[in-house]
């Protein structure tokens, strides 16, 4: 009990400026956010990440040009888009969208972000288990699973999501501080791991790197069963695949500590380290996979790191994987106890957990994370479009910025029309057009904008003034 | 005693990291490598806590 009071309190310091603009006092430089985003985009998902775009068949060129230029363009939006308005409103996204949305729309708002939360952390676990179960000889999941393959994974995925669970429900700090310490050798593993395997590529000399890059590592051919990926999959996946950070605003909370909006060339840090570099590395370990086991279907970071870099590669994929998971999960409890903030914090967690751990038994989670990825921005990325719009151009159409907390109204149709329009033009784009998913994100900014302006305009009522407001309460009151 | 564990938590980074360089050298075996690597993994996850959160702590980030 008095450790539960504790953490609450803890929770209650971070949590300090949640509905309040950052003092000038509390406003930190670039340079703090280079380490910040470093550590936070090398994670486990790099360990899968990267394996799937040898998967899916990209070639050399195609993946260096398009993970550069896709990295670039996600810099560009963090720093112009999430930047630029994290510095003017200093706002939280959580309270900048209740101000502009209402506090039902925020509701309906979080419970979305906790279920995408809980398929994250879900996925991460099942990447830990693969390390966890080399010691068990487990019978690891294959490329094409959708249903666990067997009892020992299961059972595996059960006891880390049991631990996972525990720790997210008491001990959300220690392992935010263990994630901080963790990252600058997680990438060092990465590097290392890929450059201890060269050889065994084939690659003796800098100058054998390109053309076995080209013909062996990432050969352009898709394995059985998986789509082939061009250059305009990579860079739009590179750009998008945090599309709910950066246009969808989440991390007006982070960078809304900046001083200067420049601040937001700082994800460079993380982009380039994590998306590239790591990316690049992990590639490199699964083809060497493919290559020692006739292009086998199995899909396991773990035996993968640990057959390159021993028991250190081993560890990486467990911390990569728990690191990840243990935050997310956490996350996904404190947005489903935002329905009801009476429920206790460890219980609505424990269920998440539970719930996370499940989903983490089906292979299909970790499989298809590429398209996961994808659609988590997706659906996320129309209220960074209307929060874009609504600081920066509702006042030059005639319209009011933050709209509901002006006019009191706990649900803003314009933002709920426009989620429901973007999301429903962007699933006919796919179904009716093919378009494949890693695409829609951009015509559905658009579509987006273009939609909360329109709704505003139908249902944006004209405001009395708050004093006018009050005068004739008190003359009500008089008669 | 505060720049000592830097730089033993340094060591550990680097004992991390340049094994596979000397593997791809070939000064070194990859079995050799792997156990330099977790030489390490443990320097570094005994000495950075010291230091590395305290300046994680002041950014209140």
């Amino acid at each position: 009990m008095s450790e539960s009071t504790g953490l609450i309190a803890k929770l209650n310091a971070i949590n300090e400026y949640e509905r309040q603009p950052i003092p000038e006092n509390k406003l930190r430089g670039w340079k703090k956010f280079i380490g910040t985003y470093a550590g936070e985009h090398t994670a486990g998902t790099e360990f899968v990440l990267g394996p799937l775009f040898v998967a899916h068949g990209a070639t050399a060129i195609d993946l260096v040009t398009g993970l550069l230029i896709g990295n670039i363009l996600a810099v560009l939006s963090w720093a112009f888009f999430t930047g630029r308005i994290a510095v003017k409103t200093r706002l939280t996204l959580y309270y900048q969208l209740e101000k502009i949305a209402g506090s039902k729309f925020t509701l309906l708002y979080n419970l979305v972000n906790a279920g995408l939360f809980c398929f994250l952390a879900g996925a991460m676990i099942a990447v830990s288990a693969t390390a966890v179960g080399i010691p068990f000889n487990l019978e690891m999941p294959t490329l094409t699973d959708v249903l666990p393959n067997s009892l020992g994974w299961v059972l595996t995925v059960f006891a880390i999501g049991t631990i996972t669970t525990i720790v997210a429900m008491f001990g959300f700090e220690q392992v935010s501080k263990f994630a901080n310490i963790a990252a600058p050798w997680m990438i060092m593993v990465f590097i290392a791991a890929a450059v201890g395997v060269l050889p065994r590529l084939g690659i003796n000399s800098i100058s054998d790197f390109w053309p076995v890059a080209q013909e062996t590592i990432w050969s352009g051919v898709p394995l059985e069963g998986q789509s082939k990926f061009t250059f305009w999959h990579i860079m739009f996946f590179a750009w998008f695949c945090n599309m709910a950070m950066h246009i969808g605003m989440a991390d007006l909370s982070i960078l809304r500590y900046a001083k200067k909006w420049t601040a937001g060339f700082s994800t460079a840090s993380g982009v380039f380290l994590g998306h590239y570099i790591a990316w690049i590395a992990s590639g490199i370990l699964y083809s060497l996979f493919l290559l020692e086991s006739n292009n086998s279907l199995t899909f396991a970071p773990g035996p993968i790191a640990y057959e390159a870099a021993g028991i250190a590669g081993a560890i990486c994929v467990v911390i990569a994987g728990w690191t990840t998971a243990n935050p997310t999960l956490y996350r996904a409890g404190l947005a489903i106890q935002s329905i009801n903030p009476n429920w206790k914090t460890w219980k609505v967690t424990l269920f998440v957990g539970l719930f996370t751990t499940i989903a983490a038994c089906f292979p299909a989670l970790v499989m298809q994370l590429l398209e996961f990825v994808a659609l988590y921005g997706l659906i996320l990325m129309p209220l960074g479009a209307v929060i874009f719009i609504d600081v920066y151009y509702m006042e030059r159409w005639g319209l009011r910025s933050n709209y509901a907390s002006l006019s009191g109204k706990k649900l803003n149709p314009a933002v709920a029309f426009t989620w429901v329009v973007t999301l429903g033009f962007c699933l006919a784009l796919n179904l009716l057009m093919g378009i494949e998913i890693f695409f829609l994100g951009l015509p559905g900014w658009f579509i987006a904008v273009i939609a909360y302006l329109v709704f505003s305009k139908l249902f944006q009522k004209p405001l009395v003034s708050s004093a006018y407001l009050q005068e004739t309460i008190a003359e009500k009151e008089l008669n | 005693m505060k720049n000592l564990i830097i730089i033993l938590s340094i060591i550990g980074l680097l004992l991390t990291i340049i094994p596979s360089f000397l593997v791809f050298s070939k000064y070194i075996e990859p079995a050799t490598s792997k156990i330099l690597m977790f030489i390490g993994t443990l320097i570094w996850f005994l000495t950075a806590p010291f230091w590395l959160n305290k300046s994680t702590e002041k950014s209140e980030i």
